[in-house]
């Protein structure tokens, strides 16, 4: 016990006396909530609209100005050639261009049917997907309106959806993210530092040393790990101060659940480092073993894209996804208020994950070869 | 076979018969072509400093790690103190000191800090053992507050030697303590090693440094995975029987290949401004004098010279090679 504190201090001394290290930890949760909050909005805002108005009748001035009031729509020119627009798109004046063909109107009430076209520029194909949705539901508006007005009919009988967004009213992204951001946080204190401190031992040689002391593997490696879980565990508590402060984060569920949650979470983190730390022989090694996982891990935690809309072979893959289970969990406590019985799947998961994880590291791990 | 020392030596293990040191046999391969220790066997008895002397490649380090439990041999017996390395690892970790080849101490750590760090994973205080480091510590006592990384060469040897000292270790193995250390550093830490042995401390040292033989008890040298020889190094130099000669002229590079191509000599290699020529048979001076003027040498000098430890242990490596 004694020789697993002695490790501690010295890791903790050598922690606080990295000229760079030091900022870096007290740093990066503010500067990485700060700036990937802002930035990681899905909203679409400000799509640019093109117009082109072949009919130049009331129905059609009345859809523009539908478009036009919408605050996800900038109207920003319209012609009457779709040409013109075409080039608009090809510019990347414009992003998407409606256009009326001529006897919109006329059709509309003769035949009580009319059409018109849609182009969306698709490179970005997360905005173009929601371009087309939200003109979509304002033609849909559009219809449901005319038909009342023109065709005298009365309103077919049908369904209307209103909506009622539940844990985040306002439909806030920042709500949404800042949760999910710090699990990131947390993973990459976890990962990077436990596993390139073992392994720059490995490279400078003292583990040589170290080796060749009484000191037991379990020690060792306690000892080595340790610091970090302190340290990612403090950077969660910063991160959840700016959380509060900044973004007004709703702290719906308990603390003590997340950080409960998270002390696990990172014994699966830090086994992970650790692992990687025995079949790598160079810091660089590490790092790139560690890239490779974690880039895996964010991609397919749900944080960006929904898991729910990946492909099943892709869901799968997120079952062994420990940062899926963290922001999963995350969002449903800080949110929703989810309790203990709530997440008892995702503990029971990450429980399991730490001591397959951890066992495998330490029986990988080997003073002696 | 040699006997296997087994449990029933835990009685006798501490007396003065059981050796600091033994290894039989021991062979270790690195993948499927590198054979890096042949059979290797020898004994280090209490309280003596033994050498072990080879050039780059020949195995030492091999042993040393074997030895200090950090490599499991494939085959033979090892034990520290009477400490079989497999099974015992744990008491010959708690007993030994090791300084390996590489410095490993934690360059980011202060001279103190490193102390205090290994004092503290054995169980020991700085205060405790003081006695054994005073030495060689006061030396560091300047640079206490200093990062150990900001140390001299033969410093951050010293500040190694006093963090495997500081658990009093009944064996020491040294690998290659004085390389890349400069010349008065070398000649301290030797003389702190004499001081070391005669506290009763066994020292297994290796060095590529043929030199620092005359300094062991006893010395064994090494190559290509193999002992040539072990014995005290007087022995060393009395068993190199040949007539030797030191040879100088204007063109050393010639000279060494002109006098290899000489009929009567054995061997012919440089030896700081001369090249030590040892001949098959006695001939005169003047003949080989004759030889060289013939071969256009100019400024010859040759003057008979008295064999050293490095004349016996060349001489020992070519027959090696020979044997090859």
């Amino acid at each position: 016990m004694r020789t697993i504190l002695f490790i501690v201090r010295k890791e903790f001394l050598q922690v606080f006396r990295h000229k760079v290290m030091l900022p870096l930890i007290f740093l990066m949760p503010i500067i990485q909530l700060v700036i990937l909050a802002h930035a990681a909005d899905f909203e679409v805002k400000n799509i640019n609209l093109h117009v082109v108005d072949h009919d130049q009748s009331q129905a059609s001035r009345q859809l523009i100005s539908k478009f036009s009031a919408s605050r996800n729509f900038n109207i920003i020119g319209s012609s009457f050639s779709s040409q013109v627009a075409y080039d608009e798109i090809q510019r990347g004046d414009a992003d998407l261009f409606i256009e009326i063909p001529a006897h919109f109107q006329r059709h509309l009430i003769r035949n009580n049917t009319a059409s018109l076209q849609l182009s969306v520029n698709a490179i970005n194909g997360v905005q173009a997907g929601l371009a087309s949705a939200y003109a979509s539901a304002i033609i849909q508006d559009f219809n449901g309106q005319v038909r009342a007005e023109w065709a005298k009919t009365a309103a077919p009988p049908g369904l209307s959806v209103t909506f009622s967004n539940w844990f985040n009213p306002e439909m806030n992204y920042q709500t949404f993210m800042v949760p999910g951001i710090l699990v990131l946080l947390v993973t990459l204190i976890g990962m990077f530092l436990s596993g390139m401190n073992i392994v720059k031992e490995k490279e400078i040689g003292t583990i040589e040393q170290i080796n060749v002391t009484p000191i037991r593997k379990y020690q060792f490696i306690i000892g080595k790990l340790l610091p970090f879980w302190i340290i990612a565990l403090v950077e969660l508590s910063i991160g959840l101060f700016v959380g509060w402060l900044i973004f007004d984060i709703p702290f719906v569920g308990s603390l003590w659940l997340i950080f409960g949650f998270a002390a696990i979470y990172l014994l699966v983190v830090l086994g992970l480092g650790l692992l990687v730390s025995t079949f790598t022989e160079t810091q660089q090694q590490a790092m790139f073993v560690s890239w490779f996982f974690l880039i895996i891990f964010i991609l397919m935690s749900g944080l960006f894209t929904p898991i729910e809309s990946m492909p099943p072979w892709a869901q799968a893959i997120t079952r062994f996804n420990p940062v899926a289970y963290f922001v999963e969990v995350m969002r449903m406590v800080l949110l929703k208020g989810s309790s203990l019985i709530d997440i008892r799947q995702h503990l029971i998961v990450m429980l399991t994950a730490a001591l397959v994880v951890n066992a495998l590291a330490v029986m990988n791990y080997r003073k002696t070869n | 076979m040699p006997l296997r020392p087994s449990n029933h030596l835990t009685l006798n293990r501490i007396t003065m018969a059981t050796p600091a040191i033994q290894v039989e046999n021991i062979s270790k391969r690195y993948g499927k072509n590198v054979l890096a220790l042949n059979q290797v066997s020898l004994e280090v008895g209490q309280g003596e400093l033994f050498g072990l002397i080879g050039p780059d490649g020949a195995g030492k380090t091999t042993l040393i790690r074997i030895l200090a439990t950090l490599l499991l041999a494939d085959k033979g017996y090892a034990a520290v103190n009477g400490w079989e390395v497999r099974r015992d690892y744990r008491q010959i970790r708690s007993h030994i000191g090791y300084m390996p080849g590489r410095f490993s101490l934690y360059q980011d750590l202060s001279v103190e800090e490193n102390l205090h760090f290994f004092a503290t994973i054995f169980g020991t205080t700085i205060k405790e053992n003081y006695e054994l480091i005073r030495d060689i510590y006061v030396q560091l006592e300047p640079f206490r507050t200093r990062k150990a990384g900001k140390l001299s060469g033969g410093m951050k040897q010293k500040l190694a030697l006093c963090c495997a000292l500081i658990h009093k270790p009944v064996v020491l193995l040294l690998d290659e303590p004085t390389t890349g250390v400069d010349p008065v550093s070398r000649k301290e830490f030797w003389e702190m090693l004499k001081r070391l042995k005669e506290k009763g401390i066994a020292i297994l040292v290796s060095t590529p440094y043929m030199d620092e033989a005359s300094l062991c008890n006893r010395v064994a040298l090494i190559q290509k995975g193999a002992i040539l020889s072990i014995d005290e190094p007087e022995k060393i130099v009395s068993g190199f029987d040949k007539p030797l000669l030191a040879v100088r002229t204007n063109d050393m590079y010639r000279l060494i290949h002109d006098l290899r191509d000489f009929e009567s000599t054995h061997s012919a290699f440089p030896f700081g401004e001369f090249v030590h020529l040892s001949l098959n048979n006695p001939i005169w001076p003047e003949a080989i004098h004759a030889y060289l003027a013939g071969k256009q040498h100019t400024g010859i000098e040759i003057k008979p010279a008295q064999a050293t430890i490095e004349d016996a242990f060349m001489e020992l490596m070519t027959q090696g090679e020979m044997v090859d």
